[in-house]
């Protein structure tokens, strides 16, 4: 276990390294200064911006520093938004994102987890059928057209809900469902068919051969079970919905950390748009290996070195 | 029961003829690999259902450009923003193709009438007075064509990778799943959105974008069944008469592939159709005149309050390719994977 896991943080910081230093020369390649899109400089004024932000220097150099930096957590400075520190701009974004994320997650799980066991219970019944179809459409409706007909349909026709910004419990309901819909979908197929194969196993036959009531053999002895696999599939969906919340931020326009990425995209904001890149790519791995070592913790059949994977 | 066995007159009853050589006749007749496939597929409605819905969205692709008479390209400001009008449909009041439109008053007027046009716009036209039911399936051709180009070249780097990988194993494979592994650990999105910077937008740009790390899922998938296969005894036969690695793989093993590679390959192209559209969304897609889906929906969704239409027609348009891509993947999968087998 120890090992595996040394190896794992090993593999963790090797591909951060290599995304940082991806996006680092990437940026650099890229045609174009971030400072066209300003008032026309003279090329004196060019000459002192550039030395300014460290631009004059060989690239190696600038690499190295770049790099350097990054270990101490400083993510350099913006260009655009008046050279706010790139570290203070994504962290102080980060709470809606957060927010966002966590109750679209827990949304859509929890709904998922019900509509799959309902499903499971009721085989071949309209609630199947329903759930089925749920399912099969959420997991196919591209996250941004949903939330584009939600907030025309509820935020402007029904006028009901907020369209705009995040200012309060009520704003973060039209994002919370457009962003639940995908885990939902998911949740509710893995749970489905996990439950229908619980279901058949031979401990439920024999804890209805005991007499067991329908509630009990469903939830005490049947749900347990086929959470398992259920809760190690919700991990990488967890994972999409981080760049799932970059369009669902700009629709909204909520001031977090997916609306920041994709403004420094168009501003041509480099420095924003590695730091933001690195901080996405750093709870991307996070999040997949929290996940693999949770399959350990929750089913003990599952060995993490060697076997199984 | 027992009393209709009574019933029954002892003459009806005659021995069976035992004959060993019959014991051996194999009555129905032997189904390959594929018409077995073909048989389970064509009992999944909601897959064949799919399969047709494809189909047509594949023909109205090529001919829907073709059959309105109208290029995606050419301009007519004076037509601008008209609403859906089809000839026959537009009598029938709640079918939105009648050519009215809701004004700020919430007054319904007929734009038609009020601008005297006498041309028929199916989907209507969008802010610069261009055909939209000739914008959307040319879209929706150019997004059909990234995603399946995507597919196609995650299939071939994913199948020879990974073929690559677990066949060979020992150092091999483990140089290169350490590779993958560190591969996988970069969002996928995060860094087509970095490729598409640096390439600028373009059809060929955007597929390359999509392969970069698109193919890792298709490699892992084949690797693991590579594993299984070359340990099975035909493969060794094989190996013993002389065959080279080359072709043990291209002949022996490739052909029990074929039903995983499909099936990723199913489940790569709405992906691919997806990511298109999400990077057209965030401002990353092609550029005008050119259309796909992905950016008639953004285009549409800026209008969304003026013009609806404008974003419900591509986003039905793309839902539609969505869903019904989805469900045939689920269909071949259940058709194709041995291990969902009885």
């Amino acid at each position: 276990m120890g090992k595996y896991l040394l190896q794992r943080v090993f593999y963790m910081v090797l591909t951060l390294f290599l995304i940082a230093s991806l996006t680092f020369f990437l940026m650099k390649v890229i045609p174009g200064t971030p400072f066209a899109s300003q008032n026309k400089l003279s090329p004196a004024q060019m000459e002192i911006m550039k030395a300014k932000y460290g631009l004059d220097q060989p690239v190696p150099v600038q690499y190295a520093k770049y790099m350097g930096n990054l270990l101490k957590g400083d993510f350099g400075t913006s260009f655009q938004f008046s050279n706010r520190a790139v570290g203070d701009l994504m962290f102080q974004r980060l709470g809606p994102s957060a927010q966002l994320g966590f109750q679209a997650m827990v949304l859509g799980s929890v709904l998922g987890i019900f509509l799959g066991v309902i499903a499971a219970l009721r085989q071949n019944s309209w609630i199947d059928y329903g759930s089925t179809f749920i399912a099969v459409v959420g997991k196919s409706i591209p996250s941004f057209v949903f939330a584009g007909l939600l907030q025309y349909y509820i935020g402007v026709k029904l006028g009901w809900l907020p369209v705009l910004f995040w200012k309060g419990f009520e704003y973060t309901i039209m994002p919370t469902i457009a962003l639940a819909l995908f885990p939902l979908a998911i949740a509710a197929r893995f749970m489905r068919t996990e439950m229908i194969d619980v279901l058949n196993s031979d401990y439920i036959t024999l804890a209805k051969a005991k007499g067991a009531s329908f509630f009990d053999i469903a939830f005490k002895h049947a749900l347990r079970n086929a959470l398992i696999p259920v809760v190690t599939v919700l991990g990488p969906v967890f994972v999409s919905l981080m760049t799932g919340s970059l369009v669902i931020e700009k629709i909204f326009a909520i001031p977090g950390l997916g609306e920041q990425f994709v403004t420094s995209i168009t501003l041509n904001d480099y420095p924003v748009i590695m730091g933001t890149t690195i901080l996405y790519s750093a709870m991307f791995v996070l999040i997949i290996l929290i996940v693999d070592i949770l399959y350990g913790v929750i089913d003990p059949r599952i060995r993490l070195s060697g076997g199984k994977k | 029961m027992g009393q209709h066995e009574k019933n029954i007159p002892k003459e009806r009853f005659s021995p069976a003829v035992i004959d060993s050589s019959k014991g051996e006749e194999i009555n129905k007749p032997s189904l390959s690999f594929w018409q077995d496939a073909w048989l389970r597929v064509r009992k999944n409605k909601a897959a064949i259902a799919s399969l047709i819905i494809v189909g047509l969205v594949i023909l109205m692709a090529f001919i829907g450009p073709l059959i309105s008479g109208k290029d995606h390209q050419t301009q007519k400001v004076a037509h601008n923003n008209l609403p859906p009008r089809v000839q026959g449909l537009e009598n029938i009041s709640w079918l939105p193709f009648d050519g009215v439109k809701v004004n700020k008053a919430g007054k319904e007027i007929n734009v038609y009438e009020q601008r005297n046009v006498d041309e028929y716009y199916w989907f209507g036209t969008d802010a610069l007075g261009r055909d939209l039911f000739t914008r959307v399936w040319k879209g929706t051709q150019i997004s059909l064509y990234i995603a399946f180009l995507a597919a196609f070249i995650d299939m071939v780097i994913g199948v020879a990778y990974g073929a690559i990988s677990g066949y060979f194993g020992g150092r091999i494979d483990n140089i290169m799943q350490r590779i993958t592994e560190v591969l996988i650990g970069i969002p996928f999105l995060v860094v087509v959105i970095l490729m598409i910077l640096l390439l600028k937008p373009g059809i060929i740009s955007l597929t390359i974008a999509l392969t970069i790390t698109g193919w890792v899922g298709m490699s892992r998938v084949v690797r693991a069944q590579v594993l299984k296969l070359k340990e099975q005894e035909y493969v060794l036969a094989s190996r013993t008469l002389g065959n080279s690695h080359f072709k043990i793989m291209i002949k022996h093993l490739l052909p029990n592939l074929v039903g995983v590679i499909i099936i990723n390959t199913m489940f790569t192209i709405p992906n691919a159709i997806f990511s298109e559209a999400f990077l057209s969304f965030i401002g990353l897609g092609l550029q005008d005149p050119l259309a796909s889906l992905g950016t008639l929906i953004d285009e549409g969704f800026k209008v969304l309050r003026l013009h609806p239409y404008q974003m419900i027609i591509p986003a039905v348009v793309i839902s539609t390719i969505m869903v019904t891509f989805n469900m045939l993947a689920d269909g071949l999968r259940d058709a194709l994977d041995p291990k969902m087998r009885d």
